[in-house]
């Protein structure tokens, strides 16, 4: 195969068996018998593992024995290997965009039990691929500097982590978080399993560091408002609500607590769950970072009809702190990567209404009983139901919301060792009799099943069963007064009904109500359940479908906080790759004009990058390549047909069709 | 005037005939006729059900087949057992092949054939979802004001086959009784069994059900419990004494709500079966309650007896 | 091994060409294949950049060389890489669903599904829902027909007709639509 003026076509063709994963369901010999009779293939090869070295090393071989100037392998998805393949190409001494892909192992192998069906389609593939790499160009990469700052979102445990980590190597990070304070769940905790070391006590001293590091920009009660730019340019807007507090002046005294015309606190306490009543003006808890109060625009008085005395503003008239002129402002920065750790919301327990949330008072989320146990909390760590009494029986339901067709299919995987940390505690305060409802225990992590059994030793009590209902009714006289949980215990093989003081439900862990919003943002996908998709499940788990996006925590996935600690970790260390890199090889795949534009300018409208403009000079359309992003968009709509793509010419394009179409091989 | 097929089933031509009485009335205040089935046959029940479900189908579907012959849209059964049996026979009717054939053979030989055409209701999800809250709270003349009802659904209305409301916490009736002015009494129990047939085999357990139904209410303060059920109204009602010896009184009426929807529609307690009750109940619309609100302000006084819409009972 | 020997007799199945953006429906389709989810093995995946990528000649030409029908998937509305492509798509699909309508192709035989990274499933049941509303319509043939209608142009030139003003003679239809 010559085509005029330029060398002869040489291709060579690689089927891979990946071990038997392509080879059990694609006869692997008789595709590359297949791939011999086709125009242009000079060598065709199937080999066990084309990935592997020895595999890279026969193709680098081949180009230069076989004078091969094409090179196709047939193996897993380009998204995986794509860059492995285009290396050895190169250092066979091509260009490594004279290398194609042919997916038969995601797309065909996996997919079909077939295999004279799969074969035949995996031909099919193949035809298409060879007629393609004929009209294949050499491409030049560009290399785009990235900007050595990442932008973090979220200040609870996952971010503060990776903010540190970026900072403490230098770099410069801007760390947004939407509450006034940081922090996130974890200080909303007491205890941490299996330890039980004391979650402030761990977490205070990290959220101080990123208040007080120098490479931090903390901005809390902040929001990311808009992301434009690319991997190592990406120009982020945040939204900086009005706090109604100079946060410069503002030294956390809280005299204006105390001056607030509402004498005693009214409001309910979103960080105590609601078990316990603030001002208007607050500070979020007492180790709040940055110690900056803030005004509630929803229940304060001045802000909402301005018609309050301010005995805030008097209390406050050396700093100057308050000041109600405030409005929502925006700030634009330019960062290099960004982390997604936006965390996740717990499970409304009022939707399983079999359990009473919301009916009895005595029914409680375990994020309400993690505020009771602490001793920062609404009770100063006494565990007391709403009328004050102890408890002298409690009862912990495992999987609400969790592991239930009816709400939410996934395993939490947090709620039974938190349900256990509560069950221990909650013996060791108060002596209550705790029973565990659970349908599996599921305890692997280090040190995690030995708490389990030493909960078994303490006496708290397990019983294997999905509760039926939590309800106030009584059976028995004995159970007159009390809540009765109605299970069936299917290791005892009965039904059962437990009279307790007390209900905790082990509430599980759902994406955030915004997601996704949030992933529209970030330009990330969501999985099924609505938690962030990262890459590969394995091996890209922090990294997402948008180059320089990274995931940490909750966000991407129910995890505990040693994961998610681990897991920020990675994150920060991608980031650190891309910036200490500092430059992106970018994909060569732009649009170019050629010569026939007739400047009908029909173009210009449907480029999102602007990229587009039409030379005043020649009146035709130029593509500016450094803000095209290769979309292909103008190439398809071009009404003469004189844009071309790199990469996706419609040469290649056609001739794939042409080859996935031709006429099918015998197998 | 909108007419529905009508299958009163056996208890609401004997135990439960204050069912029929009130729900003619009031559905006819509301514009809506029943038209009874001629020559319907028992329902089979649960009973059949369990010695024989073919059989039982053929028994029940017979019912059906005569209802799709009447021509309207829709079959209305006030009775739960008759409203379950009906529609697990149109179940099986329409998931089986085998059950189907037997029953269009047997349907066949008395001249009779069943096509799956006819939807079956129960009035109380006729009342809530066709004819509306709004317009039946349009037709209140004396309302419930603080009437202390706990609603009752019982097992079988919506298990399994209800599909207009929850099958474990209904709130159909509770919205229903909202609107007629009354106060509603959560009440856990809502479809929790009321002892059903075992009142008669096993007395023991069954009246414990029924007790303990009974003892949540009066533990509540409900005045009076509201039931959708013939059976349940039975079993609540009847057993007084015996459960008064055993585990003490808790004594509290049990009435239709079709019969509060009369009281508060206006229509005479007579009428409404109310005198049939063995623990007696009475609401003397505005007697009770001088600070109730006989008439709210944003609808018209109350209508006078000769132009209101007429039932059968009230003409 | 024969590459023109003829195929083994198999029941006829639509042969679809699928055009997959590598963001969203390509990148469920690998998800496909890592949870081995199995569908029909009737559709071939073309990736490109954006589904803004895909020119209706692809879908024409697709059809010329005898596929049966053409699959596009891509973003859903809101979520394209890209910002906008598949809303571009979206505007030219509409006007070629109206091209086939009048060229006489039935509409299902170009279909446009909106498939995200994470939906391994949708793109199993895109393919194998394809297959079934193709199964029915039958083989599209156009390359068959394109022949069919080039010997009757050649048999025509050979012969030409005698009388211009006369109805056309005998078994000699009208020539339908060139496509």
């Amino acid at each position: 195969m010559k085509r005029n003026g330029e060398p002869e076509i040489r291709v060579g063709f690689y089927v891979c068996h990946c071990g038997h994963n392509i080879a059990n369901t694609v006869d692997c010999a008789a595709v590359a018998r297949y791939a011999a009779t086709l125009p242009g293939v000079a060598l065709a090869r199937d080999y066990k593992y084309m990935c592997s070295d020895p595999g890279q090393e026969l193709l680098r071989q081949d180009i230069q024995e076989h004078r091969l100037n094409r090179i196709i392998v047939a193996s897993c998805s380009p998204l995986l290997h794509e860059h492995t393949f285009r290396e050895a190409t190169r250092k066979g001494g091509l260009n490594p965009f004279f290398f194609h892909m042919v997916n038969i192992r995601e797309h065909a192998a996996w997919v079909h039990t077939d295999r004279r069906e799969a074969t035949a389609k995996a031909q099919a593939l193949v035809h298409a691929a060879v007629r393609r790499v004929a009209h294949h160009q050499a491409l030049q990469t560009k290399r785009a500097p990235i900007h050595p700052a990442v932008l973090v979102v979220g200040g609870g445990i996952a971010g503060i982590h990776a903010a540190l980590t970026l900072a403490d190597a230098g770099k410069q990070v801007f760390l947004v978080e939407r509450e006034p304070s940081l922090g996130g769940h974890m200080a909303r905790f007491d205890k941490t399993f299996p330890t039980l070391d004391c979650a402030a006590c761990i977490l205070t001293p990290k959220m101080s560091r990123v208040g007080s590091h120098p490479h931090i920009t903390l901005w809390t009660y902040a929001e990311v408002a808009k992301v434009e730019g690319y991997v190592g340019n990406y120009e982020v807007t945040v939204r900086h609500k009005p706090r109604y507090v100079d946060a410069s002046r503002c030294v956390g005294c809280q005299d204006c607590i105390k001056a607030c015309i509402y004498k005693e606190p009214k409001f309910p306490d979103t960080f105590n769950a609601g078990l316990s009543k603030r001002k208007p003006v607050y500070l979020p808890f007492p180790q709040a970072t940055p110690q900056v109060v803030v005004i509630d625009p929803e229940t304060c008085i001045q802000v909402k009809t301005g018609k309050c005395k301010q005995t805030c503003l008097e209390a406050c008239v050396d700093r100057r702190a308050i000041d109600f002129t405030q409005r929502e402002t925006l700030e634009r920065v330019t960062v290099g990567a960004i982390i997604v750790a936006t965390g996740f919301k717990t499970f409304d327990a009022s939707r399983a209404p079999a359990y009473g949330y919301g009916v009895y008072p005595n029914v409680y989320t375990a994020l309400e009983v993690e505020r009771l146990v602490n001793a920062s909390g609404p009770t100063g760590g006494a565990i007391v139901l709403r009328d004050g009494r102890q408890p002298e029986r409690v009862g912990i339901i495992h999987c609400v919301g969790s592991r239930d067709e009816k709400t939410n299919r996934w395993c939490s995987r947090v709620c039974c060792m938190y349900a256990l940390k509560l069950a221990h505690l909650i013996k060791e305060r108060t002596g209550a009799e705790v029973f565990n409802f659970y349908i599996d225990l599921r305890t692997p992590g280090k040190g995690y099943d030995e708490f389990y059994g030493q909960l078994l030793e303490e006496g708290v009590q397990f019983i294997r069963g999905r509760v039926g209902e939590v309800t106030d009714w009584a059976f028995m006289p004995e159970e007159e007064g009390h809540l009765v949980i109605r299970v069936e215990d299917t290791l005892a093989g009965y039904v059962r009904r437990i009279p307790v003081d007390m209900v905790v439900l082990a509430v599980g862990l759902e994406p955030q109500a915004d997601a996704q919003a949030v992933r529209r943002l970030f330009n990330m996908s969501c999985g099924g359940e609505g938690f962030f998709l990262e890459r590969h499940p394995k091996l890209a788990p922090v990294n997402t479908f948008t180059e320089g996006v990274f995931l940490a925590g909750c966000c991407q996935g129910p995890k505990d906080i040693p994961d998610t600690v681990a897991q920020a970790g990675a994150a920060a260390a991608e980031a650190l790759v891309l910036l200490d890199r500092g430059y992106l090889e970018q994909e060569p795949n732009t649009a170019f004009v050629l010569e026939d534009c007739s400047g009908c300018k029909s173009c210009l409208p449907l480029c999102p990058y602007r990229a587009i403009t039409i030379a005043p000079e020649t009146e035709r359309a130029v593509i500016n390549e450094a803000l095209c992003k290769g979309c292909g968009t103008c190439v398809a709509s071009c009404p003469s047909g004189s844009i071309g793509q790199n990469l996706f010419t419609d040469q290649e394009l056609f001739s794939e069709i042409e080859g996935l179409l031709a006429p099918a091989a015998a197998t | 005037m909108t007419t529905f097929a009508y299958y009163p089933g056996c208890s609401l031509k004997g135990t439960g005939r204050a069912y029929e009485e009130s729900l003619l009335p009031v559905l006819a205040a509301l514009g809506i006729k029943l038209e009874e089935l001629a020559d319907w046959n028992c329902c089979g029940a649960t009973a059949y059900m369990a010695v024989d479900e073919v059989k039982a189908c053929v028994m029940a579907s017979r019912n059906l087949a005569l209802a799709e012959q009447l021509g309207h849209r829709e079959l209305v059964t006030p009775c739960s057992a008759c409203y379950l049996v009906l529609n697990k026979t149109k179940q099986y009717l329409g998931e089986s092949r085998a059950v189907a054939q037997v029953v269009q053979r047997a349907l066949g030989l008395v001249g009779l054939s069943y096509q799956g055409n006819v939807p079956v209701r129960h009035p109380l999800d006729l009342l809530v979802n066709v004819v509306g809250l709004p317009a039946i709270k349009e037709r209140v003349r004396d309302p419930l004001t603080g009437l202390k009802v706990v609603p009752y659904y019982g097992c079988q209305l919506v298990r399994p086959y209800a599909t207009f409301d929850d099958q474990d916490r209904p709130t159909s009736m509770d919205r229903l009784l909202g609107v007629l002015g009354a106060t509603v009494v959560p009440y856990p129990l809502k479809t929790r069994c009321c002892g059903g047939s075992l009142t008669g085999t096993l007395p023991e357990p069954g009246l414990h059900c029924a007790y303990i139904l009974l003892k949540e209410a009066v533990k509540r303060g409900a005045e009076v419990i509201a039931t959708v059920c013939p059976l349940c109204q039975f079993n609540l009602d009847a057993y007084h004494h015996k459960i008064a010896a055993k585990w003490g009184p808790v004594r509290v009426p049990t009435v239709y709500f079709t019969q509060l929807m009369g009281l508060a529609f206006g229509l005479p307690a007579r009428q409404l079966g109310l005198h049939r009750g063995l623990v007696p109940f009475a609401f003397e619309a505005g007697a009770r309650r001088p600070e109730r609100e006989v008439v709210p302000p944003d609808r018209p006084p109350p209508a006078t007896p000769a132009c209101r819409a007429g039932g059968p009972l009230a003409s | 091994m024969d590459s023109h020997a003829p195929p083994a007799p198999a029941p006829w199945t639509p042969r679809i060409v699928a055009f997959f953006c590598t963001w969203c429906t390509y990148t469920a389709a690998d998800l496909a294949g890592v949870s081995r989810l199995k569908y029909a093995p009737n559709a071939r995946v073309i990736r490109v950049m954006c589904s803004g990528r895909v020119d209706p000649q692809f879908v024409l030409e697709a059809l010329a060389q005898g596929a049966d029908g053409v699959l596009i998937g891509g973003c859903h509305p809101g979520d394209c890489h890209y910002v906008e492509g598949n809303h571009k798509l979206l505007r030219r699909f509409q006007l070629l669903q109206r091209l086939l309508t009048d060229l006489g192709l039935e509409r299902e035989r170009v279909r446009l599904e909106w498939i995200s990274a994470a939906e391994g499933d949708k793109v199993r049941w895109a393919i194998n829902d394809m297959v079934e509303t193709l199964k029915p319509l039958g083989p599209l043939n156009l390359p068959g027909q394109q022949q069919a209608w080039d010997r009757e142009l050649a048999r025509r030139a050979e012969n030409p007709e005698p009388a211009p003003d006369g109805p056309p003679p005998g078994p000699t239809a009208p020539i339908p639509s060139p496509l």
